[in-house]
């Protein structure tokens, strides 16, 4: 069998997939799957070019993904004038001195020969900076969050359109991106991993805590969509006659076609994205990083500047991961911190690089589609499993009931299972890098 | 009077949680750093090793609660830790035996064992969510405290009081007895010091004739001890859920990073220096300011206590821009 065939057989076999759940379950949920796929897709072109490409190891994919959800708070939701009158302004100054601290500490790093009168300078100017940052920043957050805290209490948005907010993902990600990429970037493999854990957690504790910026854990809903509302189709009498055309109920209709509206939008921007990873991946600039992938020392001495281009991938896969945040923040309609979990963010999308083949573009789409699928579908058949193999025993039966209960937990034993499983016996993927 | 009672005030809050959670930290960091030390990479999956063996401490300690087995004053899950510990040796064995050898006879590369790892940490992530749930458990019972705030109150007259934990002085207690084996095995034994040789340079050690398989399972049980340990100790103080183990990964990380990953005297003074820092930023400093005369007029709360995490986390940047192989100069290749 020729690679193209055994290729389109594996993408013929998920999108059957999609189709059976589609038959078996409802279309609803067909689509579900599908949309959160394409998202998925999206997160593991990201981290097929960190990984992929480059043989960086980012495993806080979760931080790029929930500033891409913030992007669309911050872009889309109404203005708040008042909100910017009593502190808003109040607090870009104070995140303004904040970052001069920061780049002043830099300056004096740079500028004042080593020894104690640098570290004394150093500490001076971070302490003092801190405190003229928190003395500015805590009376403005005050303010800004008194305002109508139980509907609003944040500075709200720029009123944007929320597609506009797909790019803004894209740019606060990667400032992030450079952020980490300049300070870890350079050094031992294992010590970008741990400093974009780090960066994850901490992106999602500001998140949770600072109210002022997307109202924290008390979630932002109903945000803008690029899609019609179910609920202005149903009444709309020539959406209805043309559902009754087709043999559907008004109801099913209108969240179908919603549905399909966010398929269409995610499937440009997923073949936008995976057509400019493919350009790049056969462009000079592609075959140098997997030059330097491959072989650092070889690469550094051919001239080519390593941690540069490292961070120039790191930052463009990070930014691809904060559209896709975004992407699927719009998808929800909320932003709700508390859901973001690294297990899930994180590493499941690892898993659907490494399944679907690193290195490979169609690879991680791949891979994306079918361990979403495997997420979302595991949880009722461990539950049908389960109810098989206890068939057997007493209905009240502990052991019965404790399996039972904990079959939601298969997911994570599964996922696990299936990464070790390829990684030992098949660790290029289903797809291979050519 | 008022320079003890900001003493008092400093230590009930700021020195004694300090060293628990110091300790804690102090035996977590140093399994990573013999992992690292030994094996060469990162475990990612060191914190759902200690959730695995808390975990089976928590089941003996029911089961003992159970029959009436009880050490009094002591928590119960002191004798239950022998177990745990055997059954997170068993586990990390297996683990050892299906998944990681098989990488380490190919000579794989260490970033392919740290996502080796990764599928590891799910799979004991999964398999301790599906055995005991993702739920809070309380399996700590015995005395309370040590002191208790009025107790010390009425022994010394401060206004101030001091409060220490049971929990607390057991875990400074084992944290010692355990770092203390640790270190004469390491520096005594045959064994250990085979393992310090190997860690070194392995050619020479290979070539003088230490057998490297025993090494790794001689380093896989430590681990499991100091794990497990960690885990129990962390569990008692605080109380045992699963997903909070894996969020120790980042200051477990820090600390040995910041100590020097493969040096054990670091992870010690790694797991100490994260530990004060993260308790001293994020406490509310005004009482005890007030007793030795300032009068600030806020809290004097340098962070608020949802972002402890990004106080491990902002050192370890400065120990990776200023001094990446840490303080203890560990391994930096």
């Amino acid at each position: 069998m020729s690679v193209p065939v055994k290729n389109t057989l594996l993408f013929a076999l998920v999108g059957g997939l999609i189709l059976l759940t589609g038959f078996m379950q409802s279309w609803n949920s067909a689509l579900l799957i599908m949309n959160m796929g394409l998202v998925s897709a999206v997160m593991a072109i990201g981290v097929n070019l960190q990984w992929g490409f480059a043989g960086l190891f980012n495993v806080g994919v979760m931080g790029f993904v929930a500033l891409g959800g913030l992007a669309v708070v911050l872009v889309s939701t109404d203005v708040r004038p008042e909100a910017w009158a009593d502190g808003g302004w109040g607090i870009v100054l104070a995140l303004l001195l904040g970052a001069a601290t920061v780049i002043a500490a830099v300056y004096v790093s740079r500028r004042v020969p080593k020894g104690m009168a640098r570290t004394v300078a150093m500490l001076a100017v971070l302490i003092g900076g801190f405190f003229v940052y928190r003395a500015v920043l805590d009376p403005n957050v005050s303010a800004v969050e008194a305002l109508n805290p139980a509907a609003a209490g944040n500075i709200g948005g720029l009123g944007l359109p929320v597609l506009l907010a797909w790019p803004a993902g894209a740019l606060l990600a990667a400032g992030a991106a450079w952020l980490i990429g300049k300070t870890a970037l350079g050094l031992r493999s294992d010590y970008l991993a741990i400093a974009t854990l780090g960066i994850a957690e901490i992106i999602i504790a500001v998140l949770k805590n600072e109210d002022w910026l997307a109202r924290g854990v008390k979630n932002v809903i109903g945000l803008p969509r690029p899609v019609p509302y179910e609920i202005d189709l149903q009444g709309d009498p020539a959406f209805v006659e043309r559902a009754a055309g087709v043999g559907l109920d008004p109801v099913t209709a209108s969240t179908l076609y919603v549905k399909v509206g966010y398929s269409i939008l995610f499937l440009i921007v997923l073949l936008v994205l995976l057509w400019m990873a493919q350009m790049a991946l056969k462009s000079p600039w592609g075959r140098m990083m997997r030059a330097i992938r491959d072989n650092e020392v070889a690469a550094e001495a051919m001239g080519k500047d390593v941690t540069r281009r490292h961070l120039q991938v790191f930052v463009l896969g990070s930014a691809v991961c904060g559209i896709a945040g975004a992407m699927m923040t719009t998808l929800d309609g909320q932003l709700t911190p508390g859901s973001y979990q690294p297990l899930r963010f994180t590493f499941l999308v690892w898993v659907m690089v490494i399944v679907g083949g690193s290195g490979n573009n169609f690879g991680a789409v791949l891979g994306a589609m079918l361990i979403w699928f495997l997420w979302v579908q595991v949880e009722p058949i461990g539950l049908w499993l389960m109810q098989v193999i206890t068939s057997g025993m007493a209905e009240d039966n502990a052991l019965r009931l404790h399996l039972i209960d904990s079959a939601a937990h298969m997911r994570l034993l599964t996922m696990g299972v299936i990464l070790l499983l390829v990684l030992r016996f098949s660790p290029r993927g289903l797809i291979p890098e050519k | 009077m008022d320079f003890l009672n900001a003493l008092v005030a400093l230590s009930n809050f700021v020195l004694v949680p300090g060293i628990a959670y110091g300790s804690q930290l102090a035996l977590g960091a140093l399994g990573v750093t013999l992992i690292y030390g030994i094996l060469r990479f990162s475990n990612f999956a060191h914190g759902d090793t200690m959730a695995f063996g808390a975990m089976v401490a928590v089941l003996v300690t029911w089961w003992m609660q159970g029959i009436g087995i009880g050490l009094g004053p002591l928590p119960t899950a002191l004798l239950a830790l022998p177990f745990a510990i055997l059954g997170c040796m068993a586990l990390l064995l297996v683990t050892d035996r299906l998944v990681y050898r098989f990488y380490r006879e190919q000579k794989a590369k260490p970033v392919i064992l740290v996502i080796v790892s990764m599928g590891v940490m799910f799979i004991m992530n999964g398999l301790v969510r599906f055995i005991i749930g993702p739920d809070d458990q309380r399996f700590s019972d015995g005395e309370r405290f040590i002191i208790s705030a009025r107790d010390f109150k009425e022994m010394t007259g401060l206004d101030e009081g001091l409060t220490i934990k049971t929990t607390q002085g057991i875990t400074v207690i084992v944290a010692v007895i355990a770092v203390a084996l640790l270190f004469w095995f390491l520096n005594k034994t045959r064994t250990g010091k085979s393992m310090r040789a190997y860690s070194d340079n392995e050619d020479l050690a290979l070539l003088s004739g230490i057998n490297p398989e025993r090494v790794v399972m001689y380093t896989w049980l430590i681990v499991a001890a100091l794990a497990t340990t960690a885990g129990v100790l962390y569990g008692l103080d605080k109380s045992f859920k699963p997903f909070v183990y894996f969020q120790l990964l980042l200051p477990i990380f820090a600390s040995a990073i910041v100590g020097g990953l493969g040096s054990p005297l670091g992870a010690i003074a790694g797991g100490f220096i994260i530990a004060f820092s993260e308790v001293t930023i994020t406490y509310a400093w005004k009482k005890v300011l007030e007793y030795i005369g300032a009068e600030p007029s806020g809290l004097v709360q340098l962070l608020s206590t949802d972002y402890k995490f990004a106080v491990s986390f902002v050192i370890l940047l400065i120990v990776l821009l200023f001094r990446p192989t840490g303080l203890f100069r560990g391994k930096s290749v």
